[in-house]
């Protein structure tokens, strides 16, 4: 036990989690007092001492499931003999078909449409130990899994669920209750419905996920599983490789990130330096003194707020990172006096009316992507044209207190470089940064030429995680 | 590792074990899931403070005070803010009765005391404020500790909650240390406007507390609202989960669920329709921009 639970220590170390020394110890003391049984009081007992910090669950989920599943012969793969849950299954398909006289002879038997069925009825009951036997039946079948085959669980996964079909299932399951109503659905209670059976749904795919997952621990060990379902914690996903699901989460995690970073900024500017003596304010604490002004009281300094000009590539290879960033940069527009911002590809547009249009930030990036004018002439990024254009248009409104951030990979598709705008920029702005979402060892290799670029502003940073945004806008502000 | 070392104060159990908790919050309308009441239990047995997260409205503060009338504690909150110090937290020296003792002990008789005599008497328990941090500690009777939105405070003012969470005891330098004769349940919330330092974590239990699941929030309709029926209940939990899955600002917190659940039983109504959701949105959602789009979407024809 003790073993298995410092290699699960060491695996969540592997996943990025930091775990000190102390939780490790706490974790070992708590389990002491928790029936070892109780597979969720367990998980809980190590969550509550060994994760700090919500946005780690889902990684410290994973690592447990696999490395605390339910092990025991009948998740060999490959093999037929039949198992209590199998037993136990059969009685109860037996006694649903008893009606319609059919002796089905278990499982194995049943052509898909059949299983279907089951499935449906097991969804619309809502039945959750009728949909975990579905699951488990399901992958055993239609996942194919053989022992030894190096493939991961997203394979298994795509087969299972080609052969299900759950979207077509929810426009049935739709259909069935509409039939089941005495009257019509008002469109309220059709949208519940269907909530209500995406949401099992949801849960089902995750059953099958667990199965497959179950199984493949026990075909390759707990230690080499855990190392294929290793994955990036939000922050520390790239920009411009994530998945759509990676993005997602990465949405999740930008909102309680945008207002840890208002309200830490706005402390900094509070507190950062005393301003002058506030008189009034001392002689009302002397009065706790005898009159005598022991506690000098300062002003709050306000110092100005900067002004911002976000000029962003939204190309395809960088758009992504380019919607984080105006993205986190709107959220937190009030540690700034005036946001403007600006998007091109080859051309350039002006973009800040769309977000005072709408208090939606998301809605906002929308319309971004869909209505603003970047095409000049062939949609591929030209950073030349684009800020020779922004300085014609724009240039005049750059001044002392206005800093810019240029944003983009800077991969210029070899057009000119035009940089001796950047170089006019700065010397009227106050600052002008670049940020940019590649590895720094791909800098100014092929068409970039971030590094020309880069001489005339006051820093280049790496920007490929949402940690790394975080770090440089609170530099910023 | 299996028993506490010796000069901690002795880890009373309170609870068997964790359906214990949980009925017993079920007994004073707390309805946990297996999580809390499993950390709550741990808390215990492992004489550690909680630090509970999560969204505003979801019962954090309520789990203290629902922890502390089922053990018939006494609770103690102590409410965070910008700029909360020792003196408001911890314990105060009270000057002005100082003050006080000092002019009478000049004006009783014309010789000057010996000033060591006053000042072992000044610096005595009589002129200590004690402030809720210490007075959990000095506490005879069982008593529940609540730190609440420990996130408001500043990363130096959260060291002097350290040697509180860890070693249930206060040092003040003119009297020497005051260790606690039993270990209090201590519960911190925090809103997670900032990360809290890691020294401040490594002392306390993890609990996030999230919106319930659909299950459970009609059960805390149920049971929080009287004579609510239960078709309206569990219409009530469905749209709120539904409103939810939205993007919006704010979403709708349980005692808002709550708030909506009781208007509606003002209003007599037995069965939600769209219009009724509809009028009544102000009382989940409180940002205009918020309502609008919720409307829209239930509003949604297919």
């Amino acid at each position: 036990m003790l073993e298995l639970l410092n290699g699960f220590v060491v695996e969540l170390r592997n996943a990025g989690l930091p775990v000190s020394l102390t939780e490790n110890l706490d974790a070992m003391e708590a389990v002491q007092h928790i029936p070892i049984e109780d597979r969720d009081a367990f998980k809980y007992a190590l969550g509550a001492t060994l994760i700090k910090n919500h946005a780690h669950w889902r990684s410290f989920e994973t690592v447990f499931e696999v490395y605390f599943s339910l092990r025991g012969p009948e998740y060999k793969i490959g093999e037929d003999g039949t198992t209590d849950i199998d037993e136990m299954w059969r009685e109860m398909q037996e006694a649903q078909q008893q009606g319609e006289g059919q002796g089905a002879g278990g499982m194995e038997g049943m052509t898909p449409e059949e299983i279907a069925q089951m499935l449906m009825q097991a969804l619309m009951n809502g039945d959750q130990a009728m949909m975990r036997a579905m699951a488990k039946q399901s992958v055993k079948r239609f996942a194919g899994m053989e022992p030894g085959r190096p493939v991961g669980g997203t394979y298994y996964l795509y087969r299972t669920l080609r052969n299900l079909d759950l979207d077509g299932m929810l426009d049935k399951m739709m259909e069935a209750s509409r039939e089941e109503a005495p009257d019509d659905l008002t469109s309220l209670e059709e949208r519940l419905e269907r909530e209500e059976y995406q949401d099992r749904i949801e849960k089902f795919k995750g059953e099958i996920e667990a199965e497959i997952r179950r199984r493949l621990v026990a075909d390759r060990g707990a230690e080499a599983m855990a190392k294929t379902l290793r994955k990036p914690l939000p922050e520390d996903v790239e920009f411009m490789h994530a998945s759509r699901d990676e993005m997602s989460s990465l949405k999740k995690a930008l909102q309680p990130l945008t207002r840890k970073l208002a309200a830490r900024l706005a402390r900094k500017r509070k507190h950062g330096r005393k301003g002058p003596l506030d008189f009034r304010n001392t002689v009302r604490h002397s009065l706790s003194y005898g009159g005598v002004p022991a506690e000098p009281k300062f002003k709050y300094p306000r110092p100005a707020k900067p002004e911002l000009m976000v000029v962003a590539d939204i190309s395809g290879s960088v758009a992504a990172f380019a919607r984080f960033t105006l993205m986190l940069v709107y959220a937190i527009s009030g540690q700034f006096s005036k946001v403007r911002s600006f998007v091109f590809i080859d051309g350039i547009d002006e973009v800040t009316d769309y977000f005072k249009a709408t208090e939606d930030i998301t809605e906002a990036i929308h319309r971004v992507n869909t209505e603003a004018d970047v095409v000049w002439v062939d949609g591929h990024s030209d950073y030349g044209h684009a800020f020779e254009v922004f300085w014609d248009r724009y240039g005049k409104d750059v001044g002392p207190k206005t800093t810019v951030l240029l944003l983009g990979d800077a991969r210029n598709n070899y057009h000119a470089s035009q940089s001796w705008v950047v170089k006019e920029i700065q010397h009227k702005a106050r600052h002008v940064y670049w940020l940019n979402p590649e590895p720094k060892s791909y800098w100014n290799t092929g068409d970039s030429i971030v590094g020309e670029y880069g001489t005339y502003t006051d820093g280049v940073y790496e920007c490929r995680n949402l940690r790394q945004l975080e770090g440089f806008v609170e530099k910023l502000a | 590792m299996t028993t506490t070392e010796s000069g901690a104060p002795a880890v009373t159990n309170r609870f068997t074990d964790v359906a214990s908790v949980r009925e017993a919050l079920k007994s004073v309308n707390y309805l946990a899931d297996d999580g809390i009441a499993g950390v709550a239990f741990l808390a215990d047995r492992l004489g550690k403070p909680i630090l509970v997260e999560g969204p505003a409205g979801t019962g954090k503060t309520q789990l203290a005070k629902s922890v502390a009338e089922m053990t018939g504690a006494k609770l103690i909150r102590l409410q965070c803010y910008e700029g909360l110090d020792e003196s408001k937290a911890l314990y105060e020296w009270n000057y002005k009765k100082q003050l006080l003792r000092i002019q009478t002990e000049r004006g009783t008789d014309g010789a000057t005391e010996d000033w060591t005599d006053i000042q072992d008497d000044i610096f005595s328990d009589e002129f200590l404020l004690t402030r809720p941090l210490l007075e959990a500690i000095t506490a005879d009777e069982p008593v529940v500790l609540l730190i609440d939105e420990v996130d408001r405070v500043e990363v130096e003012t959260e060291a002097l909650l350290l040697e509180i969470l860890s070693d249930y005891q206060v040092s003040i330098p003119e009297l020497g240390t005051i260790t606690a004769t039993q270990i209090p349940l201590v519960f911190l919330t925090s809103n997670n406007t900032r990360e809290l330092s890691e020294a401040l974590k490594r002392r306390c239990l993890y609990l996030h507390v999230d919106y319930p699941e659909l299950e459970r929030e009609r059960e805390i309709v149920l049971a929080k609202v009287p004579d609510i029926t239960e078709t309206l209940a569990d219409q009530v939990a469905r749209i709120v989960r539904s409103i939810r899955q939205l993007d919006l600002k704010k979403a709708p917190s349980v005692s808002e669920t709550l708030d909506w659940a009781r208007t509606l039983m003002l209003l007599n109504i037995d069965v939600i329709d769209e219009q009724t959701a509809k009028d009544t949105l102000n009382i989940l959602l409180k940002y205009q921009t918020d309502i609008a789009k919720a409307a829209k979407e239930l509003a949604v024809d297919e």
